[in-house]
């Protein structure tokens, strides 16, 4: 088990600087430029630009600026922001605990609707709740965040004037109107990607559990005379939950990485918003530094949810 | 009317024995307009100094406000002004700092830490042009409590020309030297005459930071100072939290050196999103106070107004939608160079085919059809502030007139109704960035020119290729490889002579200076570069604003390049707010003077 763990851990390895290669090579290659703005603007003289380059080391060849972000990065040192002029970790830090905040409650609204739904739609597969939960599914995963979003802004925001459509990571509050507040602005992001994963999670319980349900081992419970309920959750969901438990450790480096297009909509101050502002800007290295952590997140992941498939299903073995 | 009557005028002004009215309305006689005649009388230092506050700043107490919610869809990323890249790290700078003097929506000045505008009349200003002094308010404290002095107005002189601390402040201040006369008293030295002597530590780029705080993070140490990330500054509001990208927090001064200002009690700058949702959550819902910047439609701004909430705030500035039409070729490489500036352009050199291009624009339908308020069609290069904005032009669209115009200079139309003259027909690659108005615009100005015989063949750059410095890169807007190009160019002072610079011939953009000049049609005129001269080393403001003011007219009636749509800076603000607005300074100059009436 632990040289299975280690043979995986040194595997891991090259594949993570095999991606470090391509963002960086693709970063460089990208059109655009971090000091663009200088260019445009008149009143800065041109050898303030050429000296920032010089001083952060733009025009040193791509693989030497390669060898100095990696020797850094491996000895911690993300990395320092071109815009910002602060450091990359501070950055990605500042922002961590809405992204979790957020994506980690719809993570969890998602599994609050799709356990239920998908066991309840598996046990009574084509009758009308299967056929109406699948369409809603369906819908749900159909449509994009953006447009949900924009969708839950007209009608809760600008319609009906209850909920605040600007999200904001400090509140002037104490107690429990600090408590209110937060759970007012987080309503409708948490909503817009919790019901978007939720209905994907919900199609992949209702799968796992037909699996299952029709396996003799279900019908020998049922045949002992247990009670209906016994052999749902104690024979049937247990093990159906196998994959969908993989299937949330490979979700969690989403959780560090934030919901983009739905930051954005929302002015949810976390890590995708922290990407796409970097991108627009050209900051490579925030854009390197964010991108790099998300990669070795999944890595990591991947390899953790193998572990625990391992631990929930003691018929895998290691070698 | 010439100048030595015009002195005659005003010194009658100055002297009493004739009313600024009165002044007015003989220059009104003579066909000059009433705001330029005021800004003649402010140039030459007859007019009641700014000094006045430029708003209707009405509450008799300071604080009591409450908060005042501000949204930018791009977030401030640094707070240190001479880091200050973009208007939004500008205006979060500008929250908590102040420079000595600040621009009015008028382009006069408004003293911030100065205790008055420095003119001839108070010595303040040099005979020779060559030196100006500045007098300071004695009664400043920084937030932390510490006097602010002189030593700290030498000190950001120092931090910005040190060539390791990296500034971006560099330019305005590394061509001047500065003297402590006493512990409020600072003398600015030019190394000749400078009639245009309000640059350093003026208004975006004139943010004084504290001495004390900065004093050992000088050169390469600058990036590590903590301040750069909790700003102390001088200015009514002080710095509480700052996140880059996402939020700013500040509160009130109690200390602050106008007792009654400023009126609210915290002032909160949210960043992110985008600027039709900023529009909407001021204008719509009216969850926030003010909303920076919003280049929306201007038809989606008119229905988001509707709702009664807020208004929609349109403040003059020079910037400027304009064409420039290429002077070398940039189809043929001369010495391994395209555009290089010993080539001429084939066919566009010719000034009937420009004359005929200026008729094909059509500005009117522009302003009406794409950008509304957000862009008034215009004649001028320079059209603001009004002083040295030119009488002398005029626009048309007239499609018959075009084709006369070609007709009489030789190009007849050929195969495809497109005209040509020995063998060279008129096909042009008119380029833009990608931007939903400018594809509008072009499209316009193709279908004019189709029924004049010209073709166009519309190219469109993603602006983050065309707006980069890339020396790699040929689709950049500084190498202008192409015949036509279609931009936005900011005035970042209400003062055309940096503007203007982008004429000279000594600043074209060339493979030589890494297409870094600032002249990119690469156009040369010795009359120009005279002109041009001139009016950098005249003294006398009134002289000075007439060469300033045939400078535009020689790039207009040589037709480098032809003005589309003046763009002025559009904001909402809540229907309650009374903000205080300047197209020439940071959306937050005069902060102090922000408040809300409870009666509208």
């Amino acid at each position: 088990m632990l040289q299975y763990f280690l043979r995986r851990l040194l595997v891991a390895i090259p594949s993570l600087l095999g991606i470090s290669v391509v963002l960086f090579t693709v970063l460089a290659l990208a059109p655009g430029d971090p000091f663009e703005e200088l260019a445009t603007n008149p009143a800065i003289p041109p050898e303030v630009r050429e000296n920032l380059r010089t001083q952060f080391g733009l025009d040193d060849p791509v693989h030497i600026r390669y060898v100095r972000w990696l020797s850094a990065m491996v000895q911690g040192d993300w990395g320092y922001s071109f815009v910002s002029r602060v450091n990359v970790d501070d950055l990605i830090l500042q922002r961590l605990p809405t992204t979790i905040l957020i994506i980690g409650s719809s993570q969890i609204l998602a599994l609050l609707i799709a356990l239920p739904v998908g066991i309840m739609a598996a046990r009574r597969p084509y009758s009308v709740f299967d056929q109406v939960a699948n369409t809603l599914a369906f819908i749900g995963f159909s449509l994009p965040t953006f447009f949900t979003g924009l969708l839950l802004i007209l009608l809760f925001s600008i319609a009906l004037d209850w909920l605040p459509f600007v999200y904001r990571a400090d509140i002037d509050a104490t107690g429990w109107r600090w408590w209110w507040e937060h759970l007012r602005q987080s309503i409708m992001p948490v909503l817009v990607l919790g019901l978007f994963q939720g209905a994907a999670l919900t199609r992949f319980v209702r799968s796992a559990m037909l699996d299952v349900i029709r396996l003799d081992y279900v019908t020998t419970a049922r045949s002992k005379g247990l009670p209906e309920r016994t052999v749902i959750n104690c024979h049937v969901v247990r093990n159906a939950l196998i994959p969908v438990v993989t299937l949330m450790a490979l979700q969690v480096p989403a959780v560090f990485g934030g919901a983009i297009v739905t930051e954005q909509i929302f002015r949810v101050p976390g890590i995708g918003s922290l990407l796409i502002s970097a991108v627009l800007a050209n900051d490579t290295p925030v854009i390197m530094a964010v991108t790099f952590v998300l990669s070795v997140l999944v890595v990591l992941c991947n390899l953790l949810a193998d572990i625990i498939y391992g631990w929930l299903d003691p018929r895998i073995s290691y070698r | 009317m010439d100048h030595e009557k015009l002195h005659r005028l005003i010194g009658a002004v100055k002297s009493g024995r004739l009313s600024r009215r009165g002044f007015v309305r003989r220059l009104a006689a003579v066909g000059l307009t009433a705001p330029m005649a005021t800004q003649i009388l402010a140039l030459a230092g007859a007019a009641p100094a700014a000094a006045q506050a430029p708003s209707g700043y009405t509450p008799t107490r300071a604080g009591g406000g409450g908060p005042l919610k501000i949204l930018y869809w791009q977030g401030a990323t640094l707070l240190n002004p001479h880091f200050a890249v973009g208007t939004k790290d500008q205006d979060g700078s500008r929250l908590f700092y102040e420079p000595l003097a600040g621009w009015a929506p008028d382009g006069t000045l408004v003293p911030f830490l100065a205790a008055e505008i420095p003119s001839v009349e108070n010595g303040g200003l040099a005979q020779d042009g060559r030196s100006v002094t500045w007098t300071l308010r004695r009664d400043v404290k920084w937030h932390d409590g510490e006097q602010f002095s002189a030593d700290d107005v030498i000190f950001n002189h120092e931090y910005a020309t040190n060539p390791a601390t990296a500034s971006v402040t560099i330019g305005t201040y590394r061509d001047v030297k500065v003297e402590k006369v006493d512990d409020f008293t600072v003398r600015v030295h030019f190394d000749k005459p400078t009639p245009f002597w309000a640059e350093a530590f003026v208004g975006t780029r004139g943010m004084i930071i504290p001495r004390h705080k900065f004093k050992d993070f000088v050169g390469d140490k600058s990036r590590d100072a903590p301040t750069n990330l909790s700003p102390v500054g001088t200015s009514a509001y002080r710095f509480t939290e700052f996140k880059p990208g996402d939020i700013v927090k500040g509160e009130r001064n109690p200390a602050y050196y106008l007792p009654t200002r400023p009126y609210f009690d915290t002032v909160e700058v949210k960043g992110g999103g985008d600027a039709v949702s900023a529009a909407r959550a001021v204008l719509q819902t009216g969850e926030w106070d003010y909303a920076w910047n919003l280049q929306v439609e201007d038809e989606i701004l008119k229905r988001l107004e509707a709702a009664g909430r807020g208004r929609v705030n349109i403040v003059d500035t020079g910037n400027i939608e304009f064409i420039q039409l290429q002077n070398t070729d940039p189809w043929t490489e001369v010495e391994g160079e395209r555009g290089s500036v010993k080539s001429r352009h084939p066919t566009l050199t010719d000034p009937a085919v420009r004359e005929a291009l200026n008729l094909l624009v059509d500005r009117k339908a522009i302003q009406d059809f794409i950008y509304g308020r957000t862009g008034i069609a215009t004649a001028n290069y320079v059209n603001n502030p009004p002083r040295y904005r030119s009488p002398n032009t005029s626009f048309e669209f007239n499609i018959a007139k075009a084709n006369e115009i070609l007709d009489r200079g030789g190009w007849t139309r050929g195969a495809g109704g497109i005209r040509a003259k020995d063998g060279r027909q008129l096909k042009f690659v008119f380029q833009t960035s990608i931007n939903a108005p400018r594809q509008k615009t072009q499209a316009i100005i193709k279908q004019a020119c189709q029924r004049a015989g010209i073709e166009l063949e519309l190219k469109s750059v993603t602006a983050s290729v065309f707006f980069s410095s890339d020396v790699a890169n040929p689709d950049t807007y500084t190498k202008f490889f192409a015949d036509m190009q279609m931009y936005t160019t900011t005035m970042s002072q209400p003062d055309p002579q940096i503007f203007m610079e982008a004429f000279v011939s000594w600043e074209a953009s060339t493979r030589e200076n890494k297409w870094q000049g600032r002249n990119i049609t690469r156009w040369r005129s010795e009359e120009y570069d005279r002109t041009w001269r001139a009016a950098t080393a005249e003294l006398d403001p009134i002289k000075r604003a007439a060469l300033l003011i045939q400078c535009n007219d020689l790039v207009i009636q040589n037709r480098v390049v032809i003005p589309v749509v003046a763009r002025p800076l559009v904001s909402a603000s809540s229907r309650t707010l009374r903000d205080s607005l300047s197209g020439w300074d940071n959306t937050f100059w005069n902060l102090r003077d922000w408040f809300r009436d409870r009666q509208s």
